[in-house]
C-alpha cells in the first residue's frame, strides 16, 4: 500500500516534469519563435526572450534569428553599360521583420538565402548593366589629385563626370529589392559592392594603359629635367656675361673719372701762366732725357749746342 | 550446434555497487556539476554578460564571479578592452621580433579600382574594441565578417573615388581617415557594437605588371633631380668665382684711381712748389736744372760724339751696329 502510493506519485511526478518540459521553452536573446499548432501558426510570433509556455504535445517552436544576418553575393560576372566585363561581389546584411510572413512564404533561412540570391544578385546586374563603369566605381564627382604629375599627361577618364555614383547604383539596388523581399518578411538593411574587378582580359589592357601612362609621365620628368638643367645652364651664361661687362664698365668708369680728375689736377698746376706752362715743358724734357737716355745710346752732341758751348770759347758766344 | 542469442541479459548485467557509495559519488557530480557552472573569472580585459534563460540579464566586471548553476543563467565573455585587429590583404603569419607576413592568396581582398579607372593592389589594417557587447552579441550574427565587410565595402568606395596616385602617394592619411569615419558610421547603422579605433594602410602597391613602369617614373624623378642638380652645381662652380673676379677687377679700377690721382696731386704739389721757387730765380733754376740733367744723362750714356761744324768728315769714320745701341 505504501509502496503503491509511492510509485504514483512518483509516475505523477514524472509525468508533470515531462509535461513541463514540453511546455516551457526558450527564447534566447538573439531568437523569435512561431508556435505552431499541428503545423499552423499560433498567435504572434514571440519576440521577447526568457523563458515562456505552450500547450504541451500539441504545439511545436519554430524558432528564426532576430539579428541582422548575413548575404554574401556570388562573385559575378557582369558586362557595364559601356560594354567592360567587371567581376562584382556584393554582400548584404538582413533580418526577419515579420516572422510569420518569412515562416509561411520560406519556411527556413536557407530558402530565404536562395531567394535573395535571385533577388539581389538579379537587381544588382540590372543595376550594373544600366551604368557605365565610372558610375559603378565613383562615388562623388570628388576633383582627383594628381600630386606632381600635371593635367596633360593624364587620362580623359579622370575627367569624366559622374551623374549617378556608386552610392546611388546601390541606392537603387536596394530599393527594388526591399519591395520584393518585404513580401517575404524580410528587411534589407544595406546592400554594397564588396569587390568589382576587372575581368582578365580588360585586365591586361589596363595594365597597358597604366604602362603607358607611367612612361608619359617618366618621359615628362626626364624632359622636365633637361629643360630645367638647359635653363640653369643659359642662366649661367647670362649671369657670367653680365657680372663680367658689369665689371669691365664700372672699372672704366672709375679709372675714367679718376684719369679725368689727374688730368683736371695737371691742368691746373701747369696751366697756371705762360711761364708756368713753360717751365713745364722745360723740366719735363729733362725729365725724359733722364729717363730715356741708357748707356748703350749714342749720344751726338754739336758744340754748337747749349752745352758744349763751353768747349769752343770760354764766354759761351 | 547450440543456437546462441543475439544478446544475453545476463552479460548487461550492471555491476554491484553498494548504495552509500552510489548516493555518495552521485552527490560529488552534482556539486561538481554546480561549482563549474556557477562559477566563472571574468579576466581584466573583459566583461560578462549574464544570460537568464537565454534573456539578457546583467553584465559583470572583471573578477570571480558567481551565477546560478545548472544552465539557468550562462554568462558570454566579450573581451572589451582588448584592441583587436583585422588584417586585409595579408595575414600575419607569425608575430614576433621579426614578423612574417604572408600576402600570396589575398589579392581578392587588396586588388581595387581607383577612380581614374587604374588597378592598385591596397592592404591595411584595422583596429577596433568592442565597445557594445549587447549589441556585438545580440544585433548581429557574425559581427566580425560583417565588420569585414564593412570594411571592404568602403576601403573599395573611398579608392574608386581616388587618383591613383592618391591611393599610391599623397593621399593615404586622408583615405585612411575617411575609411575610419565611414567604417564607424556602417558599424553604428548595423548596430555591431564595434568602435573603430583607426585603419591603416599598409602596403600600396600597383599591380605586379605595373610595378616596373611606376619605378621608371620614380627613376626619371630621380634623372631629372640629377640633371637639376648636375646643372645647378655647374652654375655655382661658375658664378660666384665670377662675381668674385668682377670684385677684384672693381677694386683694382678703385685702386689705379686712387693711384692715378694721387700721384697727379703729388706731381702737382711738387710742381707747384718746384715753380713757386722758380718763379723767383727763372733763369739760374733753369741752367741748373739743365746741367744736372746733362751730368746725369752724360754719365749714363754709354758713348759720346761731340761734332763741330769745321769737322763734318767724322761721321763716316767709325762704324755703326758694332757697338752701342745697334748692339743689343
Amino acid at each position: 500500500m505504501k509502496n503503491l502510493k509511492l510509485i504514483i506519485i512518483g509516475v505523477a511526478a514524472f509525468i508533470v516534469l515531462i509535461i513541463l518540459f514540453s511546455s516551457a521553452y526558450i527564447v534566447s536573446e538573439t531568437e523569435q519563435v512561431i508556435i505552431t499548432q499541428f503545423g499552423k501558426p499560433v498567435g504572434d510570433p514571440v519576440v521577447t526572450p526568457g523563458m515562456h509556455f505552450k500547450l504541451p504535445f500539441i504545439q511545436a517552436v519554430n524558432s528564426f534569428d532576430k539579428r541582422f544576418l548575413e548575404w554574401d553575393g556570388d562573385p559575378n560576372q557582369v558586362p557595364t553599360k559601356d560594354k567592360r566585363f567587371i567581376w562584382v561581389d556584393t554582400y548584404a546584411r538582413w533580418r526577419i521583420q515579420d516572422a510569420l510572413l518569412f515562416f509561411q512564404r520560406l519556411r527556413d533561412e536557407r530558402g530565404a538565402q536562395s531567394r535573395l540570391d535571385d533577388i539581389l544578385d538579379g537587381e544588382t546586374r540590372n543595376a550594373i548593366a544600366n551604368h557605365d563603369l565610372v558610375e559603378v566605381i565613383r562615388s562623388t564627382n570628388r576633383e582627383l589629385q594628381f600630386g606632381e604629375i600635371a593635367e596633360e599627361v593624364l587620362d580623359t577618364e579622370a575627367k569624366i563626370k559622374i551623374q549617378h555614383g556608386r552610392d546611388k547604383i546601390t541606392r537603387i539596388i536596394i530599393e527594388n529589392a526591399s519591395q520584393r523581399v518585404s513580401e517575404l518578411g524580410i528587411e534589407l538593411l544595406d546592400l554594397r559592392l564588396k569587390r568589382i574587378n576587372y575581368v582578365e582580359e580588360v585586365q591586361q589592357k589596363i595594365y597597358e594603359r597604366m604602362i603607358a601612362e607611367r612612361q608619359r609621365i617618366a618621359d615628362k620628368f626626364r624632359s622636365e629635367g633637361q629643360g630645367e638643367a638647359a635653363k640653369i645652364l643659359g642662366d649661367k651664361a647670362r649671369d657670367l656675361n653680365q657680372i663680367e661687362s658689369e665689371a669691365y664698365r664700372q672699372a672704366e668708369q672709375i679709372k675714367g673719372k679718376a684719369d679725368a680728375e689727374a688730368t683736371a689736377i695737371y691742368a691746373r698746376a701747369y696751366n697756371q701762366s705762360n711761364s708756368s706752362r713753360d717751365f713745364y715743358q722745360f723740366i719735363k724734357t729733362m725729365e725724359t732725357y733722364q729717363n730715356t737716355l741708357t748707356e748703350k745710346d749714342w749720344l751726338v752732341l754739336s758744340t754748337k749746342g747749349d752745352f758744349f758751348k763751353f768747349l769752343q770759347k770760354q764766354s759761351g758766344r | 550446434m547450440q543456437e546462441r542469442p543475439p544478446f544475453d541479459l545476463r552479460d548487461f548485467r550492471p555491476p554491484s555497487f553498494n548504495p552509500k557509495t552510489v548516493r555518495l559519488v552521485a552527490i560529488g557530480l552534482l556539486v561538481l556539476v554546480l561549482l563549474f557552472t556557477s562559477i566563472y573569472t571574468v579576466e581584466p580585459e573583459e566583461v560578462g554578460v549574464v544570460l537568464r534563460f537565454g534573456k539578457y540579464s546583467r553584465t559583470v566586471d572583471p573578477g570571480l564571479n558567481f551565477i546560478i548553476p545548472f544552465w539557468i543563467e550562462s554568462l558570454i565573455k566579450v573581451p572589451v578592452e582588448r584592441q583587436l585587429k583585422e588584417e586585409f590583404g595579408f595575414r600575419t603569419e607569425q608575430a614576433g621580433v621579426r614578423t612574417r607576413y604572408t600576402t600570396r592568396e589575398y589579392q581578392d581582398e587588396s586588388l581595387m579600382l581607383t577612380g581614374d579607372l587604374n588597378a592598385a593592389e591596397v592592404e591595411w589594417i584595422v583596429q577596433y574594441r568592442v565597445a557594445d557587447p549587447y549589441k556585438y552579441l545580440f544585433k548581429v550574427r557574425n559581427a566580425r565578417q560583417t565588420f569585414r565587410d564593412i570594411n571592404e565595402a568602403i576601403m573599395r568606395q573611398i579608392v574608386g573615388d581616388r587618383s591613383v596616385d592618391e591611393v599610391l602617394t599623397i593621399g593615404r592619411i586622408e583615405i585612411a581617415n575617411t575609411v575610419t569615419l565611414k567604417v564607424q558610421e556602417l558599424c553604428d547603422q548595423y548596430e555591431t557594437g564595434i568602435k573603430v579605433d583607426q585603419v591603416v594602410l599598409q602596403d600600396v602597391n600597383p599591380p605586379d605588371p605595373v610595378k616596373p613602369a611606376f619605378n621608371e617614373v620614380n627613376e626619371a624623378q630621380q634623372e631629372k633631380e640629377k640633371l637639376i642638380n648636375q646643372a645647378k652645381s655647374e652654375y655655382n662652380k661658375v658664378i660666384p668665382k665670377a662675381r668674385g673676379d668682377a670684385q677684384r677687377i672693381i677694386e683694382e679700377a678703385n685702386g689705379y684711381a686712387f693711384k692715378r690721382v694721387n700721384e697727379a696731386k703729388g706731381d702737382a704739389s711738387k710742381f707747384n712748389s718746384v715753380f713757386a721757387e722758380y718763379l723767383k730765380a727763372p733763369e739760374v733754376t733753369r741752367q741748373r736744372i739743365y746741367l744736372e740733367t746733362m751730368n746725369d744723362v752724360l754719365q749714363k750714356v754709354g758713348r759720346k760724339l761731340i761734332t763741330d761744324e769745321e769737322a763734318t768728315g767724322i761721321l763716316p769714320l767709325f762704324q755703326l751696329g758694332t757697338e752701342g745701341g745697334a748692339q743689343k
